[in-house]
């Protein structure tokens, strides 16, 4: 089994963590991840908030590439990322002159045929029976609390993706591994998203939000599928702590640590060492 | 040879204004056929159809064509005249040169040219004309009433006070529907059951009422004034002619947890039960599905306590077929299913309410059994997770309602009213608490409606916030409600013990199958449609069929006992006769020429067309043909468009006439 | 306001579905930032239905939102806030009435893009010292400069610090995709002023 893949600059950045949580955990399934040629970064927040043309052609062009390189299934674990390109490829299938206008503008023809996948959806085509036929030790210590975040389900007409209100398809999963999954409130509450630099109290003040709801349930620990998550409730929890006087402690991992920890493999091959709350 | 009187109506300066009344006179008189044409003034007045029938003797007219408005407006006023002096009335044709000329050009000239055409066209067709005569239909005086609510009481009771058989079909195992389960009604806070179960008792006593309870339209056949309807009575396992409704049988029932229906779930009943104690007919029915005999095959406990011996563990379905002549619909409403409703594949809408997630989420009726003396808690408001007394309740409005993305695109109507209701019946009971409620908009059209509402918040204090709630979550056994109040503009998130979610108004299940078989129309939610929606709201396009109550459209009880009251009037109207008439204006078929396709069987919308035999006298099959019912057909014409050998025709509005009429165009 | 802006606009929020909004005030109800905004999500979309743009743009509001997208999916008629706080924050930039107390959200975007039209993919690093020194010249504030300064040797320690960073290859094909979008952009705009990814370009000079 093979996917594109589309790491974007997260994955290759400050959250190279994530980049190899994903690569040791599905190389760890047998599944071969194929990178897109000289991708380009997707424009996120900035373009969708600034310039509306360039929120469409900088994952449009993505696309394109993914074409050109004969990669119909394309992995993007950011959500960011794989958000934005559903949303490029939705205004492009709904207009032939979209798709000539776009192709023309990144320079390569586009179809908009390329199935864009998250983490999970990748997980769920490897199979719940494959991954659980690999996993050599039961998850049982965790007590997760999962966590979505905004753009794993919404917009819910683009993304088409578990439900948006009450999304279970990574405690699905989990659950099969042994962990215990808590139920909590927040699953789809806003971290703060990309606000990090510019606007930290708001930052603060929702992560805050989510880490005590996912304590009052009982959760030993935070599992997310967004390296901005990731930044926001791991790498900001000191901040939090700090700021609110109070003592969190929650680890938060990939949904691809777990996977791997269940598949045998050891903190350190996922990057788990490398997180900012780790476990005593 | 035909002799054609043309007459052309001024209607005052209406068509004067734009047509040369005058001038088309003089054209149309030159017409093949036409032996008087003249104008005046007001041809639907006194003088103006005396002239006609003055012209009709003296000319010794075989037609005439009345240029003038609608056919709608004034055709029966000159067909009328044209009686009285002994032409056959269907040899009257009207020409629109108002409606369809002069309101609508206002170039003189062109005006009248087109006035011209129209008439040339009637005249035609008035050629082709022959003389019809009426149909005449035998009425079955007895009427059927499906749905035993509030509606379909009523109009069962006023129809058999006017001296009339009515068969009453109902669902569920007694009458009652849905406002047997309320608690107070608005405005005035009487006690539902109070004003309703003395009816019900009337319509189970009334020697002219029969009663089918547990029972369901299964098929109807036939047409106005003559219906034959087969009613499948669900098999009860208790005779109903033995029982007493002692009780003993449900007092002994060891099954007893099954939800009750009639609670909404609030509640648990037996095995073998009444669905509330002012049942009618009080006389109980087994649940198979909860039952031990027919889990198990052991128990039997019901059969050795009845001392009537009506228990029936071999019951079976039955049919029954009533003739009927006129049908009316009351089959009521639902509640929109939050978060359960089915969209092509998913199911859509209010994950973020949490309903059926959080047992202290509940929907409006569910909030009546709580606050209703009969209910499962005795009429003290405890919630349902943990039966403690509610101090804080969030009331939420139009949940499905006025929401096309989630729910439902119209207004329920009567939720902002009973909403109102629920704060004050909550501050009646629980005098320390705190009702919100969150709101669009106040919707409270009626006799003492705002009032009522304006004293739920000025009297009993209910705090009104305007705006929508977008989510709810459980906090240790408190309900997180997080909303707004667009008037101070800042989002408000209250903490509740429980919430109540003013679901939308839908028709009952079923209803549309239901339709189909009675040829009735309804809308792309489910309501039926009636036939005007100011001048004939009770009626339907399906003759003889009416309706009335929640089936047509979101009402309350005071709107739908007046409905019903009408619908029982239109019934009185029919029953006033011994035969109907019925325009003649219908299809005919041409039985020697038919070629037996059944083209035209398979296609009417109505099922008015049979197929026929055509025996000689011995009884040796000549041929077969197609027939038309005349107590059904509509004369809508699309057999006449689909007969592959032309051997079907509307009466009056046959092909020849359209055609003479579009080759009389020059 | 000349007449043909206020067409232009109308165009973008049509397509919105701003007019089918009927204020119920969902949007604001579940917005995780409403108690930060000096303006509601909902009586934004009704400064917009009345044509009164001017508030809308020169708000706070729209530069707190965090695109969470929890208002769109909410709707009862199918609005998407979300899409109309784009538009107001793109026009807002465009007409230069961005609001002058978050302007570092703003600087942070811009100085975003301008990353990426250089690079094809960000550079961290740089774009953190380009928005530090941008709002520094801007305000004057030293704490932003200084904030955040003790993570380096902790994002170093676990290799997540790349003092370079990477680039795609073909980076003037992504210059060129810049240039075709502000031409898009502007063409859509009625007052024909540029569309400012680079505050060169902006009007807080």
């Amino acid at each position: 089994m093979d996917f594109g893949y589309y790491p974007g600059c997260a994955l290759h950045g400050s959250s190279n963590d994530y980049g190899q949580s994903v690569h040791s955990c599905l190389d760890a399934l047998g599944v071969e991840l194929r990178e897109l040629n000289d991708w380009i970064c997707c424009g996120a927040t900035a373009a969708h908030s600034l310039n509306h043309a360039l929120a469409l052609a900088l994952p449009a062009r993505n696309l394109a590439i993914a074409e050109r390189d004969g990669l119909p299934n394309l992995l993007a674990p950011c959500p960011m990322c794989s958000m934005e390109l559903l949303k490029a490829q939705s205004a492009l299938a709904a207009s032939d002159d979209a798709r000539r206008t776009f192709s023309d503008v990144v320079e390569l023809p586009i179809r908009g045929d390329t199935q864009v996948l998250n983490l999970i959806q990748v997980l769920q085509q490897i199979g719940l029976e494959t991954i659980k036929g690999k996993a050599v030790r039961p998850l049982s210590d965790f007590h997760p609390a999962c966590y979505y975040g905004c753009l794993l389900t919404r917009p819910p007409e683009t993304l088409r993706f578990d439900d948006c209100e009450h999304p279970s398809s990574m405690e699905t999963i989990l659950r099969e591994l042994g962990a215990q999954p808590v139920e909590w409130n927040c699953k789809t509450e806003c971290c703060g998203a990309g606000m990090t630099m510019a606007d930290e109290d708001i930052v603060l003040k929702l992560s805050h939000k989510i880490l005590s709801n996912a304590k009052e349930h009982d959760a030993n620990c935070i599992v997310v599928a967004c390296p901005m998550c990731h930044v926001n409730l791991d790498m900001k929890q000191p901040d939090i702590d700090r700021r609110y006087d109070c003592h969190h402690d929650l680890p938060v991992y990939y949904l691809s640590d777990l996977v791997g920890l269940a598949l045998g493999l050891d903190e350190r091959s996922l990057g788990i060492d490398r997180h900012f709350v780790v476990k005593r | 040879m035909a002799r054609i009187g043309v007459f052309i109506c001024w209607c005052g300066e209406n068509i004067a204004r734009n047509v040369d009344v005058e001038q088309a006179a003089t054209q149309v008189a030159e017409l093949p056929g036409v032996a008087c044409a003249l104008a005046y003034k007001y041809m639907c007045s006194d003088p103006g159809q005396s002239l006609i029938r003055q012209k009709i003797a003296s000319e010794h007219l075989t037609g005439i064509v009345v240029a003038s408005c609608s056919p709608h407006m004034h055709l029966r006023t000159f067909r009328k005249a044209a009686a009285a002096e002994g032409l056959n009335p269907y040899l009257v044709e009207m020409a629109n040169i108002r409606e369809h000329c002069s309101w609508v050009h206002h170039d003189r000239a062109e005006a009248t040219a087109k006035a011209v055409e129209l008439i040339r066209m009637a005249v035609a067709k008035v050629r082709c004309d022959h003389a019809l005569q009426p149909i005449a239909i035998p009425v079955t005086r007895r009427a059927l009433v499906i749905g035993g609510g509030v509606a379909g009481i009523q109009a069962a009771l006023d129809i058999a006070d006017a001296g009339y058989q009515v068969v009453v079909v109902e669902r569920e195992p007694s009458i009652g529907g849905k406002m047997a389960g309320l608690s107070e009604t608005f405005p005035t806070l009487d006690c539902s059951q109070c004003i309703l179960t003395p009816r019900m008792v009337d319509v189970g006593q009334h020697p002219n009422i029969t009663l089918h309870t547990y029972s369901e339209v299964e098929s109807v056949e036939g047409y106005l004034g003559n219906f034959k309807v087969t009613i499948r009575k669900k098999a009860r396992y208790v005779d109903v002619a033995k029982c007493t409704g002692c009780g003993q049988c449900w007092n002994a029932c060891p099954s007893k947890k099954t939800p009750s229906a009639f609670d909404y779930n609030m509640g648990t009943r037996t095995a073998i039960y009444v669905p509330f104690p002012q049942a009618v007919p009080a006389r109980p029915v087994i649940d198979r599905n909860a039952c031990l005999h027919f889990l198990k095959g052991k128990c039997g406990v019901c059969a050795k306590k009845c001392q009537a011996g009506a228990i029936n563990y071999e019951d079976q379905d039955t049919s029954v077929v009533e003739e009927v002549g006129a049908v009316v619909v009351a089959t009521g409403f639902q509640l929109y299913q939050i978060g359960k409703e089915r969209n092509g594949d998913g199911t859509v809408g209010y994950g973020e309410y949490g309903y059926g997630e959080y047992p202290d989420v509940i929907d409006s009726l569910q909030f009546e059994r709580l606050v209703s003396a009969s209910g499962p808690t005795g009429g003290e408001i405890r919630r349902p997770s943990d039966g403690q007394v509610p101090k804080t309740v969030v009331f939420i409005s139009c949940v499905g309602s006025r929401d096309n993305a989630k729910g439902l695109s119209y207004c329920s109507k009567i939720c902002c009213m009973y909403t109102a209701k629920h704060t004050m019946l909550y501050k009646h009971k629980v005098h320390d608490g705190t009702a919100h409620v969150f709101y669009m908009d106040i919707r409270a059209g009626g006799k003492n409606y705002d009032e009522f509402v304006r004293r739920a918040i000025e009297q009993d204090g209910a705090q009104y916030h305007r705006g929508r709630v977008s989510k709810i979550t459980q906090e240790n056994g408190r309900l997180i409600v997080r909303g707004v109040d667009t008037l101070v503009g800042e989002p408000l998130t209250v903490e509740a013990d429980l919430v109540v979610l003013a679901s939308a108004m839908r028709p009952a299940d079923g209803v549309e199958p239901l339709a189909q078989k009675l040829n009735v129309g309804y809308d792309e939610n489910g309501f039926l449609s009636e036939s005007h929606p100011k001048l004939r709201p009770v009626e339907t396009n399906a003759a003889g069929v009416f309706v009335c109550g929640a089936c047509q459209g979101p009402k309350d009880i005071p709107e739908s006992v007046a409905q019903a009251t009408a619908a029982a009037g239109k019934v009185l109207v029919m029953f006033g006769h011994e035969k109907l008439a019925r325009e003649p204006e219908i299809a005919k078929v041409n039985e020697t020429n038919c070629a037996a396709c059944f083209t035209c069987v398979r296609a009417c919308p109505y099922t008015a067309i049979e197929k026929a035999e055509i025996r000689d006298r011995k009884g040796n099959l000549v041929k077969r043909t197609a027939r038309v019912n005349q107590g059904l057909c509509m004369g809508c014409g699309t057999c006449v468009a689909l007969c592959p050998s032309k051997s079907v025709d509307i009466e009056g509005f046959t092909e020849q006439q359209v055609y003479a009429m579009l080759e009389s165009l020059e | 306001m000349s007449k043909q802006i206020v067409s232009a606009e109308a165009g973008v929020f049509g397509r919105l579905h701003v007019a089918d909004c009927y204020q119920c005030g969902k949007c604001s109800a579940g917005c995780p930032v409403a108690e930060q905004m000096d303006m509601l999500p909902n009586q934004l979309v009704r400064l917009v239905q009345m044509g009164r743009f001017d508030r809308a743009l020169k708000s706070e509001a729209i530069w707190k939102c965090v695109s969470c997208m929890t208002c769109s999916t909410r709707c009862p008629k199918s609005v998407d806030c979300a899409g109309v706080m784009d538009a107001l924050r793109e026009l807002a930039v465009k007409q230069g009435k961005a609001s002058k107390k978050r302007l570092r959200t703003l600087l942070f975007q811009q100085a975003f893009l301008d990353n990426i039209r250089r690079n094809g993919r960000l550079r961290e690093v740089e774009l953190i010292g380009e928005f530090k020194t941008r709002a520094f010249l801007k305000d004057s504030n030293i704490s932003l400069m200084l904030s955040g300064a003790m993570l380096a040797p902790a994002l170093l320690k676990r290799k997540k610090f790349h003092l370079v960073g990477e680039r795609a290859k073909d980076r003037a094909v992504v210059a060129r995709i810049f240039e075709k979008c502000n031409r898009l952009a502007g063409a859509s705009s009625a007052n024909g002023r540029p569309p400012a990814a680079s505050p060169e370009n902006g009007q807080h000079r």
